[in-house]
């Protein structure tokens, strides 16, 4: 309650901030600058939570191998993701003699930049998002695309046989489960009946029984399912197989381009989580939105929507990525791309027919 | 009808969730690792560690340069020189375990016939300069008058299985 109240003010100040640079500045220029504020913190938020993120993978990962992760640096090891940082940060940055300079020191940044700018259009609590655009959906399919670029680029950048292995394999299996990912896109933008993110949020309102996972629920899971392999983490970390072909396309990376790898992986967990948060389970609405019943007790804030809804929301999904690469042996090369082609895009093709019929027969819980 | 039987086993995921059961029943499990510099493992009598050279309780050293050692040790690690002495007893002038070829088999031990070279339980040890690793006669003779109620200790607990 407190937090929702704060960020509703934050958001006042902001458009207050705006007001007043307008009456010295063109309007154009002070959204400008309002909008580059939000971008900062939205941005240091997410680099923060990738550094607590690596954290929370080692320490619950060991907890699950019954051991207890990094408990050394600082209190309770909270500090580890800065000493891992700082050295990745004062290592040199080794580039091999015989690559493709300009690609190589460029491919790093390919890889992180859409991991960030899909934040745009995510909606972070009610009637907010940096960029509140109606493509949203597509925008968002469009970045979350363009990361196998940094991915090709940095395996063929590097001339060497294990990368340019590394990179193929990511490449393939991206192509192949972004289209079950766009598949179930399709059936999230027939459900919300709009490409705005927030307006799919909007159309699931009420309860958890109300958000889009229980009609979808094929989807829902095959989405997560291949966002997961969209991220190339396990169990579908073919493409860094150690056993075969070393770490795959970052082989050659060291300091701080390997960072920038390491930091866009973990941002695009963050993202897909955060997008499986918004389009099936209902993004900054309240678990309990549908119990009308405790309007007016002292439980009211329960049903209040806020952004803390979705960082749970969020945080459930990265759990269950860190949680999947505890318990699952990786796929076979052959297995993944059986997965995809042969199960999940019938699965959701299906689906989507499925769909369409108590759609146009107007059965079932959403009004197009 | 096991085909059907399968099909939603496979669809349901339903081995995946077992699988993921287990995991989270252990992420609550306690936890079994010790925390090395404040927590230690138990060790054995038998733990074989650092070489030390021993004495009988009047101060003679108790290698009679019989060469066993040195005869059984598969690495090669040991190099030993004697000489009579004035006494006309043998004595080792020479006794050198290179510790970088020792393999901690503990032949040496066995091989001894007064008990002289030992292993003991220390091996919380580091060589800090390049010919450190060569452990000498004086050295040896030095861990052994150190440590030697812990190593007679250890013999006492072991001799009952000998």
């Amino acid at each position: 309650m407190q937090n929702l109240n704060g960020l509703r003010q934050g958001s006042g100040v902001l458009s207050a901030i705006e007001a007043l640079l307008s009456d010295y500045i063109p309007e154009l220029y002070a959204g400008l600058v309002v909008t580059t504020i939000q971008i900062l913190i939205l941005t240091v938020v997410v680099i923060l939570c990738v550094a607590f993120l690596t954290l929370a993978e080692r320490k619950i990962i060991g907890y699950m191998q019954n051991r207890i992760g990094p408990n050394r640096v600082g209190p309770r090891g909270l500090l580890q993701p800065f000493a891992d940082v700082i050295k990745l940060l004062i290592k040199e940055v080794v580039v091999p003699e015989r690559s493709n300079r300009f690609l190589f020191i460029i491919a790093p940044m390919l890889s992180l930049v859409p991991a960030l700018a899909a934040w745009a259009v995510v909606p972070l609590f009610p009637g907010f998002s940096i960029a509140n655009i109606d493509a949203g959906l597509l925008y968002v399919l469009a970045l979350t695309s363009l990361a196998v670029y940094g991915v090709i680029l940095a395996g063929w950048a590097t001339n060497s046989k294990y990368a340019l292995l590394g990179a193929m394999r990511s490449a393939a299996q991206i192509v192949a489960y972004e289209i079950a990912m766009g598949f179930a896109l399709v059936g999230v933008l027939m459900a919300g009946g709009s490409l705005n993110l927030g307006e799919i949020v909007e159309a699931q309102r009420g309860g958890f029984l109300s958000w889009f996972w229980l009609p979808l629920l094929p989807l829902f899971v095959v989405y997560f399912i291949s966002g997961v392999a969209e991220t190339n983490r396990a169990p579908f970390d073919v493409a860094e197989g150690e056993s075969e072909i070393v770490a795959g396309f970052h082989v050659e990376y060291s300091g701080a381009a390997f960072a920038m790898f390491f930091l866009a992986e973990y941002a695009n967990m963050i993202l897909i989580a955060v997008l499986t948060a918004v389009m099936f389970l209902g993004g900054w609405e309240s678990f309990f939105a549908g119990w009308g019943f405790l309007q007016g007790t002292v439980l009211e804030p329960l049903i209040w929507p806020g952004v803390h809804w979705l960082v749970l929301k969020t945080g459930f999904f990265l759990f269950c990525f860190l949680w999947f690469r505890a318990t699952f042996p990786r796929y076979r090369y052959d297995q993944i791309m059986r997965l995809g082609w042969k199960v999940f895009i019938p699965v959701t093709i299906v689906w989507i027919a499925v769909e369409g019929v108590m759609v146009w027969y107007k059965i079932g819980p959403w009004s197009v | 009808m096991n085909a059907i039987k399968n099909a939603i086993k496979t669809f349901s995921l339903w081995e995946l969730l077992l699988g993921l059961r287990l995991t989270l029943k252990n992420l609550f499990v306690k936890k079994v690792t010790i925390q090395y510099p404040e927590e230690k493992t138990p060790q054995s009598p038998r733990f074989r560690g650092l070489h030390a050279l021993r004495r009988y309780p009047n101060g003679e050293e108790r290698c009679i340069a019989c060469k066993m050692c040195e005869a059984v040790c598969p690495a090669l690690a040991i190099t030993i020189d004697s000489d009579v002495r004035d006494d006309g007893t043998r004595r080792t002038t020479r006794y050198d375990i290179d510790m970088f070829k020792c393999i901690y088999c503990g032949f040496c031990e066995e091989a001894c016939p007064v008990d002289a070279i030992v292993e003991t339980r220390i091996f919380e040890y580091h060589m800090e300069e390049p010919g450190q690793n060569i452990m000498n006669k004086d050295k040896l003779l030095a861990i052994g008058d150190k440590y030697e109620a812990m190593i007679a200790a250890d013999k006492a607990a072991d001799a009952r299985y000998r």
